[in-house]
């Protein structure tokens, strides 16, 4: 993908990224993006992008997010320096806590914006999908918050891996269905949202999780998640006395990546997204999208996805529901190929063991998706000793004990330390 | 006479001889690969033009019936390619018109100019392609068009008056005519208010109408009848297959 673009085609784009050009009119960034949806949904996708230009900016509309932000979600989150950990990679370790964040995870920026965004445009109802459950638990929750009723779709195989987030959902009065089509994880969730979206076009809001699919959704769940990049650029200068050398974020359709990075863009940082490595490097073994992906067109973007040589999409593998997808985002895919971020990947036991070593360290039990930008970051630190590392630490791992059961840990670090 | 053009004469004859052309859908390879070409002949036997489905992955915009149908054909190793293989095979022997309704990735896989030659070649006078609006299928249609293959649009009973105008003018072969704002296999009968949603689209197309979605007994097709030119039917058939029936008596009921 790296050849994609010459030097100065690759630099161009990035100036234009950040000059804020992206995406363009066409929902583009760069070659990637655009809006590939069935003709039913078009007037409403329609209906959206003109409800995003009026409102997402809009001084008032700001003004109720922020405050929700504030007082509801609990921002700013903390950065925090991870003192031991620091010691024992050799390196300067702050941890960018979206753990903190409201019902768990920074999922909680994007569905309160929408929420909000939902109620102001007219919306009857609310529908999601969720891989690991915990845009599902925000959107039910903030769905409370604003009084929409939402309906979350949920795989089936995900229901059983984080069965603590499908009584979440309940609890706060959602419904959820499960999904036994296709994969049974967020891809077919994500497709089945749109089904019911096309029975009803007019009267359901769907308030998609990750920077993925038909445009704006890209465009507006990076502008909702750009708050978690801002704030921690803010609080390195305050508390570390300067930017990192490095910044590390997991990547499954790429939210709290494009978030903590696009504010970064500018900066001399080098940006690193993990993707899931799964167990192994074939295709079916992992969910290493841009690593291992091509181009194509699935779910409503021309983006980075996992198929075959006939175009089907192919089921990934990985430990974290939450980075278990065979696409990605359509501006990672072009963060990628101008080469301003790196994206590589983490197997499921180096995350398992990144988990561990947070746990017994900073007393912070990390979500499995975020433990693969952990693994990441540690092996940085052990090839570039005394770097400043920046880790955004997405969500936090309550959600995964029915998981992590099954993997009891290896050393009880407190005790042998 | 360009493919496209073909297509238009096929729906027009059908439906000139005092019912709807009738469009059959099966979806290519299922249930079993071996059985395509001979229900193939069978159902192009019936139907005036034939609708051929390329299974796919992730099929958004459909319901169960045909989604399962297009797991067990991909399980059974139908791809693209492979359909266009067994079209050539039996060349000449099919004189009904044959579209292909594919979500787009397929396709982009498989290369546009490489598509627009096989399908030629193959006897396919037209692309139905759900995930593709209009506004995104420049490349495509421009592969098609130079072999005068068609890009059939579709539109809604949620598209805008000015859209439907636009799309009616855009399409290539006819107009396909989604009944209802849903996905396909739906079952829940055709809406009350039809008949004027489909004279609407026949009043804004120059080529014949053909209505789809939910339609699924010889009185659908016979109401169908009296707004449009043709009558597609998917789901309905593609259940007759997954139950090992006659798909040929079951279309020739729909018409009788």
């Amino acid at each position: 993908m790296s050849k994609m673009f010459s030097a100065d085609e690759a630099k161009r784009l990035l100036d234009a990224a950040i000059r804020g050009e992206m995406p363009d009119e066409l929902g583009r960034f760069g070659p990637f993006g655009g809006r590939y949806v069935p003709e039913t949904l078009v007037p409403a996708f329609e209906r959206l992008e003109e409800g995003v230009r009026q409102h997402l900016h809009d001084p008032a509309f700001q003004a109720e997010f922020q405050r929700e932000l504030h007082e509801w979600v609990g921002r700013p989150t903390a950065l925090t320096f991870a003192k031991r950990l620091s010691e024992a990679w050799g390196a300067e370790v702050w941890i960018k806590r979206e753990d903190l964040a409201h019902t768990g995870a920074h999922k909680i920026n994007n569905a309160i914006g929408q929420a909000l965004l939902a109620k102001r445009l007219g919306a009857k109802r609310v529908i999601a999908e969720t891989g690991a459950g915990q845009h599902g638990v925000a959107s039910a929750a903030a769905c409370a918050r604003v009084g929409l009723p939402c309906t979350v779709y949920m795989g089936a195989v995900d229901m059983e891996r984080q069965a603590p987030n499908v009584d979440r959902m309940y609890r706060l009065g959602a419904e959820v269905v499960g999904v036994e089509s296709g994969d049974k994880t967020l891809r077919a969730a994500i497709d089945e949202a749109m089904r019911a979206w096309v029975t009803d076009p007019d009267g359901i809001f769907y308030i998609l999780g990750s920077a993925v699919g038909a445009h704006p959704y890209p465009y507006m769940v990076r502008e909702l998640q750009a708050v978690i990049g801002k704030e921690a650029r803010q609080q390195m200068l305050d508390q570390a006395g300067g930017l990192p050398d490095v910044a590390f974020a997991c990547v499954g359709g790429g939210s709290n990546a494009i978030g903590l990075f696009y504010p970064l863009l500018a900066d001399d940082i080098e940006l690193i997204g993990v993707e899931a490595g799964g167990v192994g490097d074939g295709l079916g073994e992992n969910a290493a999208t841009l690593a291992t992906g091509t181009p194509g067109v699935l779910q409503g973007s021309y983006t980075i996805i996992l198929q075959d040589d006939d175009g089907q999409v192919q089921e990934t593998q990985s430990i974290s529901a939450g980075l278990d997808y065979s696409g990605v985002g359509p501006e990672h895919a072009l963060l990628q190929a101008i080469g301003r971020v790196n994206y590589i990947s983490a197997r499921n036991d180096e995350a398992l063991e990144a988990l561990e070593e947070l746990c017994a360290k900073e007393g912070i039990l990390t979500a499995l998706e975020t433990s693969h930008a952990f693994a990441a970051a540690r092996e940085y630190a052990q090839e570039n000793p005394g770097k400043r590392i920046l880790i955004g630490n997405s969500g936090r791992g309550d959600k995964d004990m029915p998981t992590l059961t099954k993997y009891p840990p290896r050393t009880r670090h407190h005790e042998s330390a | 006479m360009k493919a496209h053009e073909r297509l238009s004469a096929a729906i027009s004859a059908g439906a000139a001889s005092g019912r709807p052309a009738l469009v059959p859908f099966i979806t290519a390879g299922y249930p079993e690969p071996a059985d395509f070409l001979s229900t193939l002949k069978d159902i192009a036997s019936v139907g005036d033009v034939v609708e051929l489905g390329i299974p796919f992955s992730d099929p958004m915009a459909d319901g169960m019936t045909i989604q399962r149908s297009s797991f067990v054909a991909l399980q059974k190793g139908v791809s693209l390619k492979w359909i266009f293989d067994q079209l050539d095979s039996v060349s000449g022997e099919i004189d009904t018109p044959l579209v292909m309704m594919s979500y787009l990735n397929p396709l982009l896989a498989f290369g546009y100019d490489a598509l627009a030659e096989r399908a030629l070649a193959a006897g396919v006078c037209g692309f139905i392609i759900p995930d593709l609006p209009f506004e995104e299928s420049e490349d495509l249609r421009v592969a098609l068009e130079a072999r005068g293959i068609g890009l059939i649009q579709l539109v809604t009973p949620a598209t805008p008056d000015d859209r439907l105008q636009m799309l009616c003018s855009a399409s290539k072969g006819f107009v396909y005519a989604v009944t209802i704002t849903g996905i396909t296999g739906g079952g829940v009968g055709l809406p009350a208010d039809l008949a004027d949603y489909l004279k609407k689209v026949a009043s804004y197309s120059s080529i014949p109408v053909c209505a789809g979605f939910g339609i699924r007994s010889a009185s659908d097709v016979a109401a169908i009848g009296s707004h449009a030119s043709g009558a597609i039917v998917g789901s309905a058939l593609v259940e007759v297959l997954e139950e090992k029936g006659d798909p040929k008596a079951f279309l020739s009921g729909l018409i009788a």
